[in-house]
């Protein structure tokens, strides 16, 4: 009996070519975006999207095309962060229009599509829903990246979840793996984490652009960010404490923005 | 997927599909050559894989409509359950802290089961007399 690869008909379905399309999306959507940079950490609660809707802020004021893409989907905190209205979104024939927050960041979140207060549910077979919701996460973050009209953009941020499931989703949806900006807290359990995070974005080749330790101060011993630095031979952006001005997500800003983009690939 | 008509090593090809609106799938393939016909009946969870990878069996007629799985398949609000009137509401806020949270499920929970939409003060003390719950 012949095996799939010897049917030389196509296949009516054309899946291969529908994922295809789907991917052709996003790069079309992306080619007006300079830059796109995943803030990520393997640790949840140090402050990854706080750092990326101040970092966002810093980088708009200094007259940058901004945009984040809330890519924490059971969580998301970039519409309270950057005071975007929770509305309606509108569709233009260019896409779905992003909500535009402080500093005239714009930004797209799952919290902007759900009630206040609800958890991200999907209609479907209530039993055995591990099996494809992952899926389906995976396609909701392809049509944030494929139908969000960001127009022009000099930088857009991805604020990733904690862990590297999202990360590597984006890496197939992309295909190709993002400029990576790492974020710690300064304590030995963080750098583990971290440090796992970002052995698993070299081996998928992201370009590590440094870290940000963040929540530095007396209530967190450690040196996370430097020894990280040491191993991956990153530099420390920034070490953020508590109440930090807005000068120091200025300098971050101002330190990003003069990391020159890979010319191997894009983006 | 490809579907082999093994008797004649032809490559059968899509017929038609239906969605009968259970969540399951039916989409037919035909044998060119000996013109039988197969049928693949997915169950809902199968149903359900395939479309989350926003993909279509037996193909595509027109592209993707923007956020087409997100404003489809994401539910936006609490999807069945009933609303609170603002009299029910305050009502329901006087009920001690500790037990609110119960005690709000345990209406819910009634008014759900009776397809009831909006919980009033009438529906909640019809549900304390059923349910024995007097003190709530």
């Amino acid at each position: 009996m012949r095996t799939y690869h010897q049917l030389t008909d196509p296949d009516r379905s054309g899946l291969a070519d529908q994922i295809g399309a789907q991917r052709r999306r996003v790069a079309e959507r992306l080619a007006g975006v300079r830059r796109i940079v995943a803030v990520m950490s393997g640790k949840g609660g140090v402050g990854k999207s706080y750092v990326t809707a101040h970092l966002a802020r810093a980088l708009a004021r200094g007259g940058q095309a901004v945009g984040v893409l809330d890519a924490d989907l059971n969580g998301p905190t970039i519409p309270r962060l950057l005071e975007a209205p929770h509305a309606a979104r509108g569709t233009s024939d260019e896409g779905v229009e992003p909500a535009t927050g402080l500093d005239g960041v714009k930004c797209i979140s799952m919290g902007q599509l759900l009630d206040e207060g609800q958890p991200l549910v999907f209609r479907g077979p209530a039993a055995e829903s591990f099996v494809w919701r992952g899926a389906m996460e995976a396609t909701a973050l392809r049509e944030f990246l494929g139908d969000v009209a960001w127009g022009p953009l000099d930088m857009l941020l991805l604020d990733l979840p904690p862990g590297m499931q999202r990360y590597i989703e984006l890496c197939d949806i992309l295909g190709t793996a993002p400029a990576v900006l790492t974020v710690t807290i300064p304590t030995p359990e963080s750098r583990d984490a971290v440090q796992r995070a970002m052995r698993a974005a070299v081996a998928r080749g992201s370009e590590l652009l440094g870290i940000v330790e963040n929540m530095v101060g007396a209530q967190f011993e450690g040196n996370a960010a430097d020894e990280l630095a040491g191993e991956f031979a990153t530099q420390v952006l920034a070490q953020i404490s508590w109440h930090p001005s807005a000068s120091v997500w200025d300098q971050l800003g101002s330190r990003i923005s003069h990391i020159p983009p890979p010319t191997s690939h894009a983006p | 997927m490809k579907f082999l008509c093994v008797e004649c090593d032809q490559q059968m090809a899509f017929g038609e599909r239906q969605l009968p609106g259970d969540g399951t799938l039916a989409a037919t393939f035909k044998c060119p050559k000996c013109g039988r016909v197969v049928a693949m009946l997915t169950n809902p969870m199968e149903t359900q894989l395939v479309s989350s990878l926003g993909v279509e069996i037996g193909g595509r007629t027109v592209p993707a409509e923007p956020f087409e799985m997100v404003n489809s398949m994401v539910v936006a609000g609490s999807a069945g359950s009933p609303a609170w009137s603002s009299d029910a509401q305050e009502r329901l806020a006087r009920v001690p802290s500790f037990v609110r949270g119960m005690v709000k499920k345990i209406y819910a929970d009634y008014a759900k089961e009776r397809g009831i939409t909006e919980i009033t003060p009438a529906v909640m003390d019809t549900a304390r007399a059923e349910l024995g719950l007097e003190g709530m």
